[in-house]
């Protein structure tokens, strides 16, 4: 049934939307590259771009994508496909040509400027939160039948883990700043992709400083290798429990 | 073929299904007759499995179908209002069906594609489709994977009168050949001399389930729009007749 995700990736590629955000993204990265002497300083500038821009556009496209392909996938169902397959296979298609655009936006003009592991992680982490905010669009389609409701619900996520997360952690640091809360951070971070991505990516292009004395104990954890494969497999978490939740709730869903 | 068990279904305080129990065999053809409102298409839906029943359980071929898809395969079904993706061609609508099904070339059912004239609009996109034209496809997909079950619902519904001729003598063909045939209509002219059976519902309830003749005779009239007036005549006392 890789038909399905063929047709949502043809759907999607001919998108107007999707065109402009991957040329948006390229003009972004190339004035970034052409702009800043210093490659590390570009890359911090497209950081931002992937913490920023890569999850509201993730977000807010394939909920309006997921509710516009309501009569698609009426008509599926009434074909001999599972409602999980279809899903999971309409998800496919998003995640493919969200990967698609970032290759292309940012992929190759880091492959042109600063070929590098900074560089093909920036990739990685930009493709990692368009994962999981896609699966977390599909969740806020599932469970609101709405569409204003749903893309409201999926602004609100971005703005959560945007910014009112980063205000609640720092809220916390000042209330218990006379204890030492440097692991709980480290678990708090992983509350947050978004922060999650960012940390990760810092340290990789050595601004730990940035970071403040925390950075330091950031730095011990995330450059550990087993430090670095817990992130990647919660970051894979936020991937897998969002579309499981889908899963559970579109195979009850009357349509 | 199909055994619907004490299916119950409610959309929050609304009871739409209650206490359903119906038993469909290949070769008949169902007319399922009933106000607005009065369940049909959630019944359907709940065949199709677009609808989950909150209590109840349908059997095809003597497997329950809640959770299972495979035996979609061998159901036609055609939408009450099509709804189709809007940037897509009646043409790739149809490649595509066509695609997922796995139907090998030369193996699908033409016939209605060629009669209603949908075969020489194939590049026409869905959303400039009159809501006629979009029945006429949903009616050709309907038909197109020579199914054992055909589910229609308000089959001739915006259909002119040549189409609505067309479909029904399609349909009566397809009965010719022993599948089970479940139509919903308001406009019982259209079902006579094609249905053998009357399921009539309403509120949610199944009043009656009976054949054809056995109405005729019981009300003495011989047309179906005819049969259902004396039926829903609120003075009508089946004892006195």
């Amino acid at each position: 049934m890789q038909k399905i995700t063929k047709y949502v990736l043809l759907d999607i590629l001919r998108n107007r939307f999707m065109i402009a955000y991957t040329l948006l993204l390229l003009l972004i990265s190339f004035s970034l590259f052409m702009l800043e002497d210093s490659t590390a300083k570009s890359l911090l500038g497209l950081m931002n771009v992937v913490l920023f821009i890569i999850p509201l556009v993730s977000l807010v496209f394939s909920t309006i994508y997921l509710y516009n392909a309501a009569e698609f996938v009426e008509l599926m169902l009434s074909q001999p496909i599972r409602r999980r397959v279809l899903l999971t296979r309409m998800y496919g298609g998003l995640a493919l040509s969200f990967f698609i655009a970032i290759f292309i936006g940012l992929g190759i003009p880091i492959l042109l400027y600063a070929t590098s592991v900074q560089g093909l992680l920036l990739v990685l982490a930009g493709t990692a939160l368009s994962l999981i905010f896609s699966a977390l669009a599909l969740l806020a389609s599932v469970i609101t039948r709405d569409k204003a409701r749903g893309i409201g619900v999926a602004l609100l996520l971005w703005v959560y883990f945007a910014f009112v997360f980063d205000g609640l952690v720092l809220l916390l640091l000042f209330q218990f700043a006379d204890y030492p809360l440097e692991t709980p951070m480290i678990v708090l971070t992983m509350l947050n992709p978004v922060d999650l991505s960012r940390i990760f990516l810092l340290l990789q292009v050595d601004m730990a400083a940035m970071l403040g004395f925390t950075g330091a104990v950031f730095q011990k954890y995330f450059s550990g290798i087993t430090g670095q494969l817990i992130s990647a497999a919660v970051l894979l978490m936020w991937i897998f429990i969002p579309l499981w939740l889908s899963i559970r709730r579109f195979n009850k869903r009357d349509l | 073929m199909i055994e619907i068990k004490s299916i119950y279904k409610n959309f929050g305080r609304l009871a739409a299904l209650t206490n359903i129990n119906l038993n469909l065999l290949a070769g008949e053809t169902i007319a399922m007759i009933g106000p607005n409102g009065s369940g049909k298409t959630t019944l359907i839906k709940t065949l199709l499995g677009l609808v989950i029943p909150d209590k109840g359980d349908v059997l095809f071929n003597n497997q329950s179908v809640l959770n299972q898809w495979q035996y979609r395969e061998r159901i036609g079904y055609m939408p009450q209002i099509g709804r189709y993706p809007d940037n897509m061609r009646i043409g790739q609508i149809i490649d595509m069906m066509v695609d997922l099904r796995r139907e090998k070339a030369g193996k699908t059912d033409l016939e209605l594609m060629k009669s209603l004239g949908i075969d020489r609009i194939l590049d026409k996109p869905m959303r400039t489709l009159s809501g006629g034209t979009r029945q006429k496809v949903s009616a050709c997909l309907a038909f197109m994977f020579h199914p054992d079950v055909l589910i229609l619902d308000e089959p001739t519904a915006g259909l002119d009168p040549l189409s609505s001729e067309i479909l029904k003598e399609k349909i009566a063909r397809e009965k010719e050949r022993g599948r089970l045939i479940i139509i919903t209509s308001h406009i019982l002219s259209d079902l006579d001399d094609l249905v053998t059976e009357v399921v009539y519902m309403q509120d949610g309830l199944v009043k009656f389930h009976k054949k054809v003749e056995e109405l005729q005779e019981q009300t003495g009239e011989m047309r179906l729009n005819k049969v259902m007036a004396v039926l829903m005549d609120p003075y009508y006392d089946p004892v006195m007749q």
